[in-house]
């Protein structure tokens, strides 16, 4: 069957800790994880809720191949309503924990209410009890992991807390697991931390047993294992460079968004590139890459260790930072990089340690930061806002204690934890706030590649590269190739890989393996897991069914057609990139976007029309 | 042939295959709980590990059993536990130097790696080939060769 078939509902404001089956209705309509967590959530919540009030409920969920031996079957979902955005929001994470929660003998932890002081949940197996966080509140991911390690004196324990960002309000908060994986977008760690939930800590001895056909599914488990080692992306260039296998290529095709999106290529690009982490530092003679590394069962390995040279300034006589951890991806590089011309490598990967130690995202921090340089360069914000330090373009320092602020939420790092939206309005410029729906963009500028702008706009959880990468498409050739320039077509091509990746964010699988599996090959796996029919035709039709549901949600919560919309600088002749195979053009968003609609089944004004839910079945 | 596992640790990338495939084959069920390799990360150093049996000529874990529960699998070389003999007495866990030999409490039987019956699941399961099943009087033949590629016979080598 491959769920576990249970739920544990935490009530934080009665403090209760109680069992209950798994809708399996739901389950065979929704999944797991990304699709079948929201169908709680809208079941549960009022889409007009406070996110950060009592009402809101968070849902960690894993999917059906979630704890198998799936090639990347390690994936949970943190679903909620989103503090940045109003929206709902969906983080996804790999590591170990979602594995982990599987193995303890549960398919989801919805948890409701508010606790009245800090707690922290500690389950094993069947066993799940609030415990008291005080000793742990008010420190960081990192410490409340060595603490709950030698609490329990259990190495195989895998936690997913909140860092002192999040405590300190900061909207774009995540949940760190297994120290530096990440739900990281749209703020769930501040959702958690609103609730006084310092820590998830699950300890699963119990495993996953109940493969519908185990034969069946070792051998199509083992196909599909030997696809991803043949193919070039997941077989050489992810666990080679990782996602920061992109940087040059996206530098080369000018669609790298760079100085808060005032250009479309960096002249730093190489020196914070996925080739440049191999290279031996000037400095000690080492690479800033230790090695890959694995999630939970993944045959690919993307993620980065990567050290800091100890004599670097952002830590110097700070012994803490000098081990290994999480390196630079690509999204976070360009971020803390490019869009703030910053090309000093281990300085963007102090920043990256601190948003893993404390907490945050470093997409929206990055881009909050570039945002606020350009403010300082116009004069707006001036040094006494930024306590004195030079909040140039370009500056490592800037960027360093801009993340050191924004992890305990002092200074200047109380503004700056708001996100660009508020930053750039309270100044008064918010067009100056690179963001769709309050969230900021990812690495990839939709003026030099247009399918992915429509997918900005159109994204349920703001401007958000994962949710329909037709990067894949556009430029890696993936499953077909098709021109970045063009808008011809690429409505359907949006809507068509926005479908597919709600499916796969469903299925406890990670989105990478899509560069060299199709719907076929997840299908399949399905099929010889779990009850029910699983053809690609009904994963694709039940990530349609979850994109619909989300923007049911997202339009009860208040999002209008006018929300769907880019920034003025990259849709508007005046904002025209400069450089690079796009020189002069600009995002035609608009004029793809009526196309768009009408392929989905929505009116006009973007609402979906009654055929349309009718045929989901919503 | 008889062979032997061989273990590469730096090709680790931490994924688990192996403690999944080999929880599968002895206990029908994905828990690296209940594998009998097991992957230890080294956070700081940046390292993954794997670790198991290996299968000693001179077995503690066989010398130490009061049941003759532990037996050599003359075909494999490997010192399996016969289940229906094992009393659960955890002695072997005691004596084996290296921690291999580990107690079920699920089912009262102790577990060890026997190299699956000379189909090691691990091996097959790996995506990095760090765990390879190799001729056991050659493990360091591969060793021997990458260090042989590296001589230099060039006079100046010598000076």
């Amino acid at each position: 069957m491959s769920w576990t078939g249970k739920i544990l509902r935490v009530n934080l404001t009665e403090g209760s800790v109680n069992a209950e089956p798994l809708n399996m209705d739901w389950a065979q309509q929704y999944l797991g994880q990304r699709g079948l967590a929201s169908k709680y959530l809208v079941e549960e919540t009022d889409p007009k809720c406070d996110p950060l009030g009592p009402d809101n409920k968070m849902i960690m969920a894993t999917g059906p191949l979630t704890g198998t031996i799936a090639a990347t079957g390690g994936r949970y979902s943190v679903v909620t309503k989103s503090p940045l955005t109003n929206c709902i929001a969906c983080s996804n994470s790999g590591g170990f924990i979602g594995a982990e929660m599987k193995h303890a003998g549960w398919d989801m932890i919805i948890f409701e209410g508010k606790s009245p002081s800090p707690v922290y949940l500690y389950v094993e197996d069947d066993h799940a009890e609030l415990v008291d966080a005080s000793d742990i509140w008010g420190t960081s991911v990192w410490h409340t992991d060595e603490w709950l390690h030698n609490r329990y004196q259990d190495p195989l324990l895998r936690i997913s807390a909140v860092g002192r960002s999040a405590e300190s309000g900061c909207l774009y908060a995540g949940i760190i697991n297994d120290l530096h994986r990440a739900a990281g977008r749209s703020g769930v760690g501040t959702v958690m931390a609103s609730k006084n939930l310092k820590a998830v800590a699950v300890r699963g001895t119990l495993g996953v047993g109940n493969i519908k056909d185990p034969a069946r599914f070792m051998q199509v488990v083992n196909e599909n294992k030997a696809i991803l080692a043949e193919n070039s992306v997941t077989g050489q260039g992810l666990p080679t460079y990782g996602t920061q296998v992109l940087m040059n290529v996206i530098n080369e095709i000018g669609a790298l968004p760079t100085k808060n999106m005032q250009e479309v290529q960096f002249d730093g690009a190489h020196d914070i590139s996925g080739e440049a982490m191999h290279e031996p530092r000037k400095s000690d003679g080492k690479p800033n890459l230790t090695t890959n590394a694995a999630c939970f069962g993944c045959t690919i390995a993307c993620g980065r260790i990567s050290t800091i040279d100890k004599g670097h300034f952002t830590v110097e006589n700070k012994a803490k930072y000098w081990g290994n951890s999480g390196g630079l991806e690509y999204e976070a590089a360009w971020a803390l990089g490019a869009d703030t011309e910053v090309n000093d490598l281990d300085a963007l990967t102090y920043a990256n340690f601190l948003c893993n130690e404390d907490g945050y995202d470093p997409i929206t921090f990055g881009a909050t930061v570039a945002a606020a340089m350009e403010l300082y360069e116009m004069g707006v914000i001036t040094d006494e806002q930024t306590g004195g330090v030079a909040f140039n373009f370009g500056s490592a320092e800037a960027l360093a204690k801009a993340a050191e602020w924004v992890a305990t939420g002092e200074g200047f790092g109380k503004e700056l934890a708001l996100g660009s939206k508020r930053l750039c309005e309270k100044y008064g410029h918010p067009e100056l706030s690179l963001t769709v729906k309050g969230q900021e963009f990812p690495a990839y500028d939709p003026r030099g590649i247009q399918g992915i702008g429509l997918n900005y706009v159109t994204s349920n959880r703001g401007a958000c590269h994962v949710r329909g990468y037709t990067v894949a498409s556009e430029v890696l050739g993936v499953p077909v190739k098709t021109d970045p320039l063009e808008t011809e077509g690429k409505p359907e091509l949006v809507k068509a890989f926005q479908d597919a990746t709600a499916a796969v964010d469903s299925s406890g699988l990670c989105l990478f393996t899509t560069f060299a599996w199709d719907m076929t090959n997840i299908a399949l796996q399905l099929d010889a897991a779990c009850e029910g029919d699983w053809t690609p035709e009904k994963l694709v039709e039940l990530g349609e069914r979850v994109w619909n549901m989300e923007r049911q949600y997202n339009m009860q919560a208040g999002v209008t057609k006018a929300d769907d919309t880019l920034p003025e600088r990259l849709k508007s002749e005046a904002g025209a990139a400069r450089t690079g195979p796009a020189k002069g053009r600009y995002s035609q968003v608009e004029k793809m976007l009526p196309e768009y609609y009408e392929k989905r089944g929505w009116n006009e004004d973007g609402v979906p029309t009654d055929e349309t839910l009718n045929r989901l079945g919503l | 042939m008889q062979k032997a596992l061989l273990i590469d640790p730096d090709k680790c990338t931490g994924c688990l295959q192996c403690e999944l495939a080999c929880s599968y084959e002895h206990e029908g069920v994905f828990n690296p709980s209940k594998s009998r390799i097991r992957v230890f990360t080294f956070h700081q150093e940046g390292r993954f590990v794997p670790y198991t049996c290996t299968q000693c000529a001179e077995a503690w874990c066989q010398q130490a059993c009061p049941v003759d529960a532990i037996t050599l699998n003359s075909e494999t070389g490997a010192k399996d536990v016969n289940d229906s003999a094992c009393v659960g007495c955890k002695v072997c866990t005691i004596a084996c130097p290296f921690g291999t030999v580990n107690y079920n409490h699920s089912t009262g039987k102790v577990i060890k790696c026997d190299l699956c019956g000379g189909d090691p699941k691990c091996v097959s399961a790996c995506p990095t080939q760090v765990i390879v099943y190799v001729d056991a009087d050659q493990t360091g033949y591969e060793k021997m060769r990458q260090w042989a590629k590296q001589t230099d016979n060039s006079p100046a080598a010598s000076a």
